[in-house]
């Protein structure tokens, strides 16, 4: 979704692109995760904002208007990503950082920055605001929270903390827009003036360190620059001040092994200051609502049932609710093809509307209820806080393979499909940890798997039964999608080991308390998700849809027409879809394809299937159905699509299909990376095309290797 | 580690040897890397106290209670913070 922001007020020439948005005066919005940030941005600008990715990267940037003093001078505002701290080197620091230095391209030094500060956890929040404050530049701390704080039992003294602070603080209460009014007056008031700085001091030795490099001459550092040079994670880039910093950090080594420690205690101190001064704490020792909460969701017993339990619900959810939109959308562009079809003249451009434009866009809305579905999911269970708690109970698990608990939720959605999956690796902070989330993410056996199941199963392996009572069908389902979690263990395992190897990534992570979502948040988190994945992957799909489209149309196969009569009974029974199919591109590809498949038991009729299946997966139902000319309307329960698929012969007069070769053929489809969808959206969240490629290559790879021991182990045990 | 008892009663282990519901007060953060780091910006800091609420099933994380919100962290991290235990 393009949230459009060509307002008359905005498309005034300075100001035509929001994006760069030349000319406009930037304020950011700082906080940490969970603080309320969101919901603030959300309220002050309203939906004029607009989400898009810091050059290079794929951290989001969210940016929006603000009309501070006018509708018609509407400011740019800048929501920075959730964070805790300005010093580690995760990507979303590094990003925050750099804007706040005015060192990203297309995003100006902010003139002013909101620290958003949660009232039920002043300490940790204040944190960041203390190292924002060391930039120097005017700072309007927002206080979110503070009806939450108010009924915990903590009265703070406003007025008292922006004393000490040297910075207005404002209460808000962003869903009830109250305080707003307010932190606009403040923002105003600050504009143009110059910060107060950090109030805290080190010792003796280190102030004199910065200060000496401070003074010098060559380098022209601010305080908080110096700082950084002498305590960052990395030492500066350039000579001579790396020389410099380098000095200064032996000498303080040398004095105390704690000295890195310093910056991060003089902080916390002034904090524990301001905070002892400024707020009354009158609760008792309680457990909070959250802590009786989690006495069931963090149970040791009940609390993984308890996921376990959520997670069929989101499932069941999303495989009843969202067929029945899928199933629409796809009727509906089958009727649009329809319609171009009787329309327009038969010919190529009618062709390429209906089997390649609609049918490519079709085949990617149609992914869009079940997006849909599962991001709802997502965000409510962010918002509340439960995934933090999934994660918790999960890590274990996770960590044993080599990956973060925070990758058990994306990998589970990608059972559903792994798009919203693959997106939702983002609360993955570690690069490595990230990709090797992604790369085994597929294997997951996801929605548009289970037409290929059904239809093998339901041509081979029907109403066979083991015991009396426990059919085949659901035992062989069950394998498969073991099959693709083992897979992906082994997978994730061997990788966390060779190519993306990274010490185990450590944990530690805030446990928000529970909290009621906001579900305008939500919404709008859903559709600027789905948006995102309409507009980035749809392009790619489209491309692709069309290029599959002319393998499967060219060269043109032309019906002879003075052989109709002649012939009547061949051309009675051979559809000419059938015979273009057969002699196209992608049928000569099937053919060429033919040796390397035959040792997975698979003949060339399959190979078409197959190729026109790396589009999508369940594309292979209705490829089959062309091929054995059932009508394309066919689906994977079809009982003509079963019969001739049972009834297909080899050249050679055998049944092509054996229990054993339709075995072999879902084996081969829990691990091909058999979706250009996903392709499109790796592409996308890793920036590159150097790990999509890899992934189908290695994916199809295992598949084939899969496959050649499913079938050559069968036929030697004496099967098929 | 061992734990050991000072003179005043109170006992010095590692976070990850506190019994469930324990409070205690953090003494010193080993190690230099970025995960100690990240743990004092948390506000794991000596003098903070703290307060153990559970642990993951399995040998999984420990949850914390810390400047009055609640922290997971795992049990390799959780040795490496020494504590006083508070009776």
């Amino acid at each position: 979704m393009s949230v459009t922001l060509q307002s008359p007020v905005v498309s005034n020439p300075s100001e035509q692109d929001p994006q760069i948005g030349a000319g406009a005066v930037l304020i950011a919005l700082a906080g940490n995760p969970n603080a309320g940030k969101t919901t603030l941005f959300n309220a002050l600008t309203g939906m004029r904002q607009k989400v898009a990715n810091y050059p290079g990267v794929t951290v989001e940037r969210k940016e929006g208007w603000w009309a501070l003093d006018s509708p018609a001078k509407p400011l740019r505002l800048l929501d920075l990503p959730g964070l805790y701290s300005l010093d580690a080197t995760s990507i979303d620091e590094q990003i925050a950082r750099n804007v706040l230095l005015g060192k990203v391209g297309g995003v100006p030094a902010p003139v002013v920055t909101i620290a958003v500060v949660d009232a039920t956890n002043l300490e940790r929040n204040l944190y960041l605001v203390t190292q924002i404050l060391e930039y120097g530049r005017p700072v309007v701390v927002a206080l979110t929270m503070s009806d939450l704080a108010k009924k915990a039992g903590v009265e703070i003294d406003v007025a008292a903390m922006s004393n000490s602070l040297g910075v207005p603080v404002v209460p808000v209460v962003a869903a009830q827009r109250t305080g707003l009014n307010e932190l606009s007056a403040a923002v105003r008031k600050v504009l143009g003036s110059v910060g107060p700085g950090a109030g805290w001091r080190l010792s003796v030795d280190a102030e004199t360190e910065i200060d000496s490099l401070l003074s010098a001459d060559g380098f022209r550092l601010d305080r908080r620059a110096a700082i950084e040079a002498i305590y960052g994670d990395d030492l500066p880039v350039d000579e001579p001040l790396r020389t410099a910093a380098l000095s200064a950090r032996e000498r303080l080594a040398a004095a105390s092994p704690d000295w890195w420690q310093e910056p991060l205690l003089a902080r916390y101190q002034w904090i524990e200051t301001i905070v002892g001064e400024t707020v009354t704490h009158r609760q008792g020792s309680a457990a909070t609502t959250s802590e009786k909460i989690d006495g069931w969701l963090t149970h040791r017993f009940f609390g993984p049932l308890i996921l376990l339990g959520v997670m069929l619900l989101v499932f069941q959810t999303i495989f009843s609710w969202a067929s029945v939109p899928m199933d629409l959308i796809d009727h509906g562009f089958g009727l649009l093809a329809d319609l171009v079809r009787t329309n327009m003249a038969p010919g190529l451009l009618t062709d390429l509307l209906t089997d390649g434009v609609i049918a490519g866009v079709g085949g990617v809305l149609v992914f869009l209820p079940q997006i849909l579905l599962l991001f709802f999911f997502i965000s409510i269970l962010e918002d509340t806080g439960y995934m933090a708690r999934a994660a918790f109970l999960m890590d274990r698990l996770m960590h044993g393979v080599g990956l973060h608990g925070k990758a058990f939720m994306p990998l589970l959605s990608s059972f559903a499909c792994a798009i919203p999956g693959i997106m939702a690796t983002r609360t993955i902070e570690n690069p490595k940890d990230r990709i090797a989330t992604i790369m085994i993410a597929p294997f997951m056996s996801c929605s548009a798997r289970l037409p290929v199941y059904t239809l093998m199963i339901g041509a081979f392996f029907a109403e066979q039964k083991v015991l009396g009572i426990v059919s085949v069908g659901a035992i062989l389902i069950l394998a498969m999608y073991l099959l693709g979690i083992v897979v992906a263990i082994a997978v994730a395992f061997l990788f966390k080991r060779t190519i993306l190897k990274a010490p185990a990534p450590p944990l530690v992570m805030e446990m928000p308390p529970y909290r009621i979502p906001n579900f305008f948040t939500i919404a709008h988190d859903m559709f600027t998700r789905a948006g995102l994945f309409l507009k980035r992957a749809g392009t790619v799909i489209l491309a692709i849809s069309i290029v599959l489209w002319a393998l499967a149309s060219f060269p043109r196969y032309h019906a002879p027409a003075s052989d109709a009569n002649a012939s009547t009974s061949e051309a009675a029974t051979v559809d000419p879809h059938t015979i273009q199919l057969e002699q196209s591109f992608a049928g000569r590809g099937g053919k060429i394809l033919e040796p390397v498949i035959r040792p997975l038991g698979f003949d060339w009729k399959m190979g078409i299937a197959l190729i026109s299946s790396f589009a999508a997966r369940e594309t292979l139902v209705s490829t089959l159905s062309i091929i054995y000319n059932v009508g394309d309307d066919a689906d994977e329960k079809s009982d003509s699509l079963i019969g001739a698929v049972r009834g297909a012969k080899r050249e050679d007069g055998k049944p092509a299909w054996t229990p054993l070769v339709a075995l072999s053929m879902m084996v081969f489809f829990v691990l091909a990376c058999q979706c250009m969808s996903t392709v499109a959206i790796v592409r996308r969240e890793t920036n590159s095309w150097r790990w999509p490629l890899f992934m189908v290559a290695y994916m199809t790879a295992l598949a084939w290797i899969a496959s050649f021991i499913t079938f050559q182990g069968g036929r030697l045990l004496g099967f098929g | 580690m061992s734990s050991t008892i000072s003179l005043n009663g109170s006992t010095t282990s590692s976070l990850s040897q506190l019994p469930i519901g324990a409070h205690a007060r953090v003494l010193s953060i080993g190690g230099t890397g970025s995960t100690a780091r990240r743990l004092m910006e948390m506000g794991v800091i000596p003098g903070a106290p703290v307060r153990v609420i559970k642990s993951a099933p399995l040998g999984g994380p420990l949850e914390i209670c810390v400047r009055g919100y609640h922290l997971a962290l795992r049990q390799t991290e959780a040795r490496t913070i020494m504590v006083s235990n508070e009776q």
